[in-house]
């Protein structure tokens, strides 16, 4: 019975261990795949259309999501902000609360999940099923580099498109926002916006929220990346690929802005 | 989808991405306010600053004419230096007072300058004379605990 016990516990440690190493394989695959990506960059930016139809469908194609999720994030901090403030009679700063939160957070954080669940499973969808039908094969037959052709113009693609995405949400939130607290509350229109230019700074706050939308930006595409370029090439090995993209993507965000807030805040 | 197309919608999203960009920075930031053109350095000491902090405005009649560039401790003379950065469009008399303010009952604290009388200005590198510290509340509280306390006993 001992005996048993013991060889129960090795193979559940035998697991662990594989699993662990497993992921520490993935993130040694992932971070050369960064690593070929950058090298073969040059190679795509010399054909500037593939990461311009590339920037088309990651953020083009994802403004539509990103505009209406911020007007109404930035409708609900305006309501949801006046309820509390309005107990110590200072609903002017209502304007502060959206601005800040917006800037600072929800604009990098809020973009990067819905541009993961958007653009990244495109990515990873789109890359698993080439690498499904065997046409990166194809492409590496006929001396065509997959990395420089496939995976270098979505990365600069998704890369340029998420600072973007991320300052456009933080804009249109902002103004859902205004609309809310001042045409349909009534708080004063001047102090909303005066309250807001004296407290929020363009360094420390708008510029931070730009670094990290950048980050994350990069996070998300590469994640996407290479879990397409990863996947296993069947259907159900595309379909759990994409999983793993919002899955891993949404902690990565979540993450770094932790660790990134907690620098920037010091 | 041909080629012209994705260039223009591609087009249009970069200006209006840069353009909320843009739109942070000048109208929900402070770039436009804090941006204060020519500057000149002067010095003021001060026996205790409290929660004084570097970028804090200085303000003359409530009027924002410059910020704090650094604090630092002058182990020569136990006291905080603090240097600040006035706008040159602003000259302040010689005998300037420098006092350490607090916009309101909790807020950020602020140099408030009060202008004096002398006919020559302050310069660059200048150091103002006249300071009044910060107040610390704890200070005051046990100052008046302390003159209750004398009061009663006589």
């Amino acid at each position: 019975m001992f005996k048993g016990v013991v060889s129960k516990l090795a193979s559940v440690l035998q697991n662990f261990g594989h699993r662990l190493i497993e992921q520490f394989w993935r993130l040694g695959s992932a971070s050369r795949l960064f690593g070929y990506t950058l090298a073969s960059s040059g190679e795509s930016l010399r054909r500037p259309f593939l990461v311009i139809r590339e920037i088309y469908f990651t953020g083009v194609l994802s403004l539509i999501i990103i505009l209406v999720s911020a007007f109404f994030v930035g409708m609900v901090l305006a309501l949801q902000g006046y309820n509390t403030l309005q107990k110590y009679g200072s609903s002017e700063a209502i304007g502060v609360l959206v601005a800040l939160s917006l800037v600072r957070e929800l604009g990098p954080v809020v973009t990067a999940l819905l541009f993961a669940g958007r653009a990244g499973t495109a990515i990873t969808a789109e890359i698993g099923l080439m690498k499904a039908t065997e046409q990166l094969s194809a492409m590496e037959m006929m001396a065509v580099s997959p990395i420089a052709r496939v995976v270098a113009p979505r990365f600069w693609g998704g890369v340029i498109s998420m600072p973007l995405l991320a300052s456009l949400f933080s804009m249109v939130g902002i103004l859902g926002g205004y609309l809310v607290a001042v045409p349909l509350i009534g708080v004063d229109g001047g102090a909303f916006w005066s309250q807001m230019q004296a407290s929020v700074d363009f360094r420390e706050d708008v510029m931070n929220g730009f670094i990290k939308s950048c980050v994350f930006g990069v996070a998300c595409t590469m994640i996407a990346l290479f879990e397409g370029y990863d996947a296993p090439p069947t259907a159900e090995g595309v379909s759990r690929a994409t999983t793993r993209t919002v899955v891993n993507s949404s902690l990565a965000v979540l993450g770094l802005d932790f660790v990134m807030t907690s620098f920037m805040i010091s | 989808m041909d080629r012209t197309k994705i260039d223009l919608w591609v087009g249009i999203f970069a200006a209006i991405g840069v353009a909320a960009l843009l739109g942070l920075a000048m109208k929900v930031g402070n770039l436009t306010t804090s941006n204060i053109g020519e500057t000149y350095t002067v010095t003021a000491g001060f026996q205790n600053i409290g929660g004084l902090k570097p970028r804090s405005p200085v303000k003359s009649a409530g009027v924002v004419v410059g910020r704090i560039d650094a604090i630092q401790f002058d182990s020569a003379t136990y006291e905080a230096k603090v240097t600040l950065k006035l706008d040159k469009r602003y000259l302040f008399p010689k005998d300037t007072f420098a006092n350490i303010y607090t916009a309101g009952l909790l807020g950020e604290q602020y140099i408030g300058l009060e202008p004096g009388g002398d006919e020559e200005y302050l310069q660059e590198d200048d150091k103002i004379m006249q300071t009044q510290d910060a107040v610390v509340l704890e200070k005051m509280i046990s100052q008046f605990l302390y003159s209750k306390a004398t009061e009663t006993k006589e």
